[in-house]
């Protein structure tokens, strides 16, 4: 999930926020023009920059393989890949903007470390074949969370998500096929595969944010439809799904306690490590740092140049002025 | 080596290696769309550089995929032109390196979409097409940042007098591009010369910016002759394959 712990506004009782909810109800998708309420906007704002800023910082982890991705193809892939999630980033700040927010107010967020984004972006790649766990559980796990926001009760938001999970995917698929690439490999290939799915097994589980007990927005985000299943429920069909594929590699869940459950249909499973989760959150995590470090440079780098767009926008203005 | 490879080679990793150096652009540029079109660019680069290798392959027939090309040769066995593997100093010398590529790489396409070789022949009629975009927005940007702010104008051109001199690396021929002229497999080069004369003459009067006058010329890539950068370039992006060579990925 590439939002957590997004903050939720409260619900007021006016006759306006009664037909608003009687809308969402019934089904009508909100559009940037409609009335919503403050806490509906402030909610969607917080959700879709977050879900941007996770694209924009989602570069950098993957960014990290490209000039070291071994074979041309797989390098074309990568690549694609990243600027697919610098693509989302885009159309996600735009989606936002039309709740009243600027993307430069919404980057200023970004960079004083105000806003979030994703908790898994904040540990490192250190491997090849983080290049195909990444796409394989990362991924999978955000398409897991994305499906059902193409069904998300406001508008520009839906429709964003909707090209998103197309491409999101085939980055899965791709992510998939690293994996399979290095199981059928040799040994210290296949070694490499393990050691990957073992240090993002967990960060993945994580994403889906804390346990449905522990996790105060969800309710008012369900109602506002802009939620629409609970984390433990994203959690479950996320495992449930990919351990038969880890089986299929031939690779071993680095879970004592992962275990079918005829009765649920369902597998069982042991619990994240909550404490580390919400050291990475308060920006603890093994990469934080760094990530910021990161995108803070390369907008201070670039003021140059977009400053020097803007004095020959200017110029060109005063030149037609002239004429 | 056969010209026909050694100049399939020249080109190919031309493209590489500038592939290379764009795409590490991604996640680092000042702005998003830079982000989305340097990733951009440098996919057209690698899809490039992978049909030349595979026409340099074909023709070397000893059996050598276009990986083992990229990933298993060494500093002095690679053809570049020097100006390609000048390093990320910053923005404005990675924009400067791909104008000043980009206003050779356009009429070279041209003309060898007229090539007697048939498979380049359709390497070019593919990639021109991809030329043309990535010169429209190279020439635009060099025109708005060297006639933007006075600091955007002196980034431009400390680029512009870095990188000029390498320019002349891209234009070098020597008795491979003859023979391949001569049997018709290369159009006169002389016009891509002249071509990149006068697109260069005229957007960089555009953008205020003086061509360097010393006439100074660095050339050597194209015999494997590179500049110091060159062999960390390789290093970073061959480190994977040549760690583990049995390995298929």
């Amino acid at each position: 999930m590439y939002a957590q712990l997004v903050e939720t506004g409260a619900a007021e009782t006016s006759e306006k926020d009664r037909e608003f909810q009687a809308k969402i109800d019934r089904g009508v998708r909100i559009e940037a023009n409609d009335w919503m309420p403050e806490g509906y906007r402030k909610t969607l704002i917080r959700q879709i920059s977050q879900h941007a800023h996770s694209e924009i910082v989602g570069q950098l982890p993957e960014g990290n393989w490209i000039t070291r991705a071994p074979s041309l193809q797989r390098k074309a892939i990568l690549l694609a890949k990243v600027q697919d999630e610098a693509g989302h980033g885009l159309y996600l700040y735009c989606a936002a903007e039309t709740l009243g927010i600027s993307r430069d107010e919404m980057t200023a967020q970004l960079l004083s470390g105000k806003a979030k984004y994703s908790s898994i972006f904040n540990y490192p790649t250190l491997t090849w074949a983080d290049m195909g766990a990444v796409g394989w559980l990362v991924d999978g796990a955000a398409i897991m969370n994305q499906v059902p926001l193409q069904r998300c009760s406001y508008g520009p938001y839906s429709r964003a998500m909707i090209r998103v999970c197309k491409e999101e995917s085939f980055h899965q698929r791709q992510g998939f096929d690293v994996m399979r690439q290095l199981c059928q490999g040799t040994e210290e290939q296949k070694a490499m595969a393990q050691d990957a799915l073992n240090r993002w097994w967990w960060p993945s589980l994580m994403m889906f944010g804390p346990s449905d007990k522990d996790s105060v927005h969800s309710e008012q985000s369900m109602r506002w439809g802009i939620k629409q299943n609970t984390n433990d429920e994203l959690r479950q069909k996320f495992v449930d799904q990919t351990v038969p594929q880890a089986e299929w590699l031939g690779l071993t869940v680095p879970d004592p306690e992962l275990k079918w459950n005829e009765d649920k249909g369902g597998y069982d499973f042991g619990e994240p490590d909550w404490s580390e989760f919400f050291e990475v959150i308060k920006g603890n995590g093994p990469c934080n740092k760094d990530r910021l470090a990161a995108r803070n440079k390369a907008w201070d780098d670039g003021a140059w140049y977009r400053d020097g767009l803007t004095a020959h926008a200017e110029k060109q203005k005063q030149q037609i002025a002239a004429e | 080596m056969d010209p026909l490879v050694t100049f399939c080679l020249r080109m190919g990793d031309t493209a590489l290696i500038l592939g290379q150096q764009t795409a590490a652009w991604c996640g680092h540029a000042p702005v998003l769309e830079e982000d989305i079109a340097f990733a951009n660019m440098g996919l057209d680069l690698i899809g490039q550089t992978q049909l030349w290798y595979e026409i340099a392959a074909e023709a070397e027939g000893k059996g050598r995929t276009p990986d083992d090309l990229a990933f298993f040769r060494t500093e002095r066995q690679f053809l570049n032109a020097q100006l390609v593997e000048r390093p990320n100093v910053d923005f404005a010398h990675a924009l400067m390196r791909q104008y000043l590529f980009d206003a050779w790489h356009l009429p070279m396409q041209e003309a060898l979409c007229e090539s007697g070789h048939e498979p380049i022949r359709g390497l070019a009629q593919k990639s021109v097409k991809e030329v043309r975009y990535h010169i429209d927005r190279s020439r635009d940007l060099i025109v708005r940042l060297g006639d933007g702010s006075e600091e955007s104008r002196a980034k431009m051109q400390g680029a512009l007098d870095a990188l000029w001199p390498y320019a002349a690396d891209l234009m070098a021929t020597d008795e491979v591009e003859k023979t391949l002229a001569e049997q018709g497999v290369l159009p006169d080069l002389h016009r891509v010369r002249r071509a990149f004369d006068a697109e260069t003459a005229a957007t960089l009067e555009r953008a205020t910016l003086a061509i360097p006058e010393n006439g100074h010329a660095r050339t050597g890539g194209r015999s494997g002759i590179h500049t110091e950068t060159m062999g960390y370039i390789l290093a970073e992006m061959q480190s994977v394959p040549r760690s583990y060579p049995d390995a298929r990925w």
